[in-house]
């Protein structure tokens, strides 16, 4: 905490003394790096920042794009089975959008639609053409189970003033946290319009003996074969050993 | 406390996973099986990804296996000629099983074809113990009321499946049977171990008493000494093409493992063969049962997401 407002206080005198190149918009990030170590189980960042005159802020977060492939079960037989199958491109592994106000109040459908705000918006190519209601049965499917794993918000977070400049809003990280890189997006919206824009870059990436475990078994999979099945043999044998007297 | 799982990237309690380790551990003490057909499944109910569950499971029940055959052979109960032909089959039939589980895995129907498989095989296994359990009661019972002493068993019934050519001694077996038969049992258990993530002991040993006619005292160790080599395979084989064996899993499962099939032994020692056998076949049949309901009733949710990675590539 205390470190949070040095750094506060230094980017508020970074630009407060030169009111002729004043920014419209400052922001940055507790942390710029997640490392996902072996007692890891989800975390949160800070983002913070401070806006010169009138203005809402909204804050976007997404995580790397990926394909994602949505099945939908229907009943054969009296079995429900996996029939139906729809991939869509472009789908951000972790999508998070936070603002100050509710978003009707300060965005126009046509600007949400521009900056991907709130994850009906998100652009999402499908990998083939369907009628619309397959499609948004789909694509409403495909944001369910992405809520269901924490990794979309169903409902948009807030971002809180402290007076009329200074902002802060959380960002939550679940323990099924991808990796790669991630960028968050800071907007300052003044009736309706954008102002200006601030974009920051965030890595998650795992660290240490996991880490070392996970590379090992993709880049050297048939050795890693060999050493699990030695360490599962030593395991069974110093067990058989240990109770051999019982 | 949170562990962070490197392969299966999920975070579990640590002492959940000792718990399941040893609470199946208990049991697989207790009935002196795997206990792998109770294992996939439950690993797949707290989170861990299916594909892992299947992977690591095979590690474990190499672990665990060997801490029973050690037991085993210092008393002279492994058959290692019969464990050497079961075994041929075995790595011919998990080697296969690998190939159509990556084949499953990219068709999206993998989900499916585990479960049907589980409540086919443990259907048919719970219900023949079952029926078996019931049986003997009740011929203990009639046997009580008329005073007869039961019927001598023969040493072991022939049926064609001994009758098939290359015929072979199993001399601790007290066998000569064809060697076709222990390996073509093989490679169906090895078949079902690389697709489900069980060991296949529970299939196995039934087969090795009723099928080919072996004497119950060598079936366990001879049963858990080529389960090592079929789980080696597995694993070794899974890790290689499809990366799905957390080993960091096996050994914490094993750790509760180890501990819970001492205590489950001990217990087990206390009760009669038929209450053991039936409650066995309890256990086989509600995990089939549930597997099946969890089919035929509507999902929560019709929708469900895969993302691409390396390993499945998208139809």
């Amino acid at each position: 905490m205390k470190r949070l407002l040095l750094l506060l206080g230094l980017l508020v005198a970074a630009f407060a003394p030169k009111p002729a190149h004043t920014q419209a918009l400052v922001a940055d990030l507790s942390s710029h790096l997640i490392a996902i170590t072996a007692g890891f189980a989800g975390t949160e960042l800070l983002l913070f920042g401070a806006t010169e005159g009138e203005g809402d802020v909204v804050v976007l977060v997404r995580g790397p794009d990926s394909d994602v492939a949505v099945r939908r079960k229907a009943r054969v037989a009296g079995i429900w089975l996996n029939t139906e199958t729809l991939s869509f491109a472009g789908v951000p592994s972790y999508y998070r959008v936070a603002s100050s106000k509710p978003l009707d109040e300060i965005v126009t459908p046509a600007l949400r639609q521009r900056h991907q705000i709130g994850s009906d918006y998100l652009r999402l190519a499908s990998s083939r053409d369907a009628d619309a209601i397959t499609l948004a049965a789909f694509r409403a499917g495909l944001l369910r189970n992405k809520e269901k794993l924490g990794l979309y918000d169903p409902e948009p977070g807030r971002v809180a003033f402290l007076g009329s400049r200074l902002f802060r809003t959380r960002i939550v990280f679940p323990a099924n946290v991808p990796t790669g890189a991630y960028s968050i997006e800071v907007l300052l919206v003044q009736n309706g319009q954008v102002i200006a824009a601030q974009s920051t870059p965030m890595f998650v990436s795992k660290i240490g003996v996991g880490a070392e475990i996970y590379d090992f078994a993709h880049v050297h999979a048939a050795w890693y074969g060999l050493i699990a099945i030695l360490i599962a043999v030593f395991a069974g044998w110093s067990a058989g050993l240990v109770f051999r007297k019982s | 406390m949170q562990i962070y799982l490197p392969i299966a990237e999920a975070s579990i309690d640590i002492f959940l996973l000792l718990l399941l380790g040893g609470g199946v551990g208990f049991l697989s003490g207790l009935f002196g099986v795997g206990g792998g057909f109770l294992m996939t499944p439950l690993l797949i109910f707290i989170g861990i990804p299916p594909a892992v569950a299947v992977g690591s499971g095979a590690a474990q029940n190499i672990a665990s296996s060997i801490s029973g055959v050690v037991a085993h052979m210092r008393k002279g109960n492994v058959d290692f000629r019969m464990g050497g032909v079961l075994l041929g089959g075995g790595i011919v039939g998990s080697t296969l099983g690998v190939q159509i589980f990556a084949l499953l895995r990219s068709s999206g129907q993998v989900e499916f074809f585990i479960s049907i498989a589980y409540v086919v095989v443990l259907g048919t296994v719970g219900g023949l113990m079952l029926i078996e359990t019931v049986n003997t009661l009740r011929k203990r019972w009639q046997n009580k009321r008329s005073g007869a002493p039961p019927a001598r068993r023969k040493l072991h019934e022939h049926i064609w499946l001994h009758g098939l050519p290359l015929k072979m001694r199993f001399p601790h077996s007290k066998l000569y049977i064809s060697a076709l038969a222990p390996f073509g049992i093989g490679a169906i258990v090895g078949v079902l171990s690389a697709l489900l993530g069980v060991g296949g002991g529970f299939i196995m040993v039934p087969a090795m008493i009723y099928l080919l006619g072996m004497p119950t005292v060598v079936v366990i160790g001879t049963s858990l000494f080529q389960i090592i080599f079929v789980s080696a395979n597995v694993t070794y084989l899974q890790a290689w093409q499809v990366q799905t064996v957390d080993i960091a899993l096996a050994v914490l499962l094993l750790i509760g493992g180890v501990i819970g099939a001492q205590f489950g032994a001990r217990f087990g020692a206390k009760l009669r063969g038929e209450s053991l056998r039936g409650l066995l076949a309890l256990i086989v049949l509600s995990v089939a049962i549930k597997l099946f309901v969890d089919l035929v009733i509507p999902p929560e949710d019709i929708y469900s997401i895969v993302v691409r990675t390396a390993e499945t590539p998208l139809p």
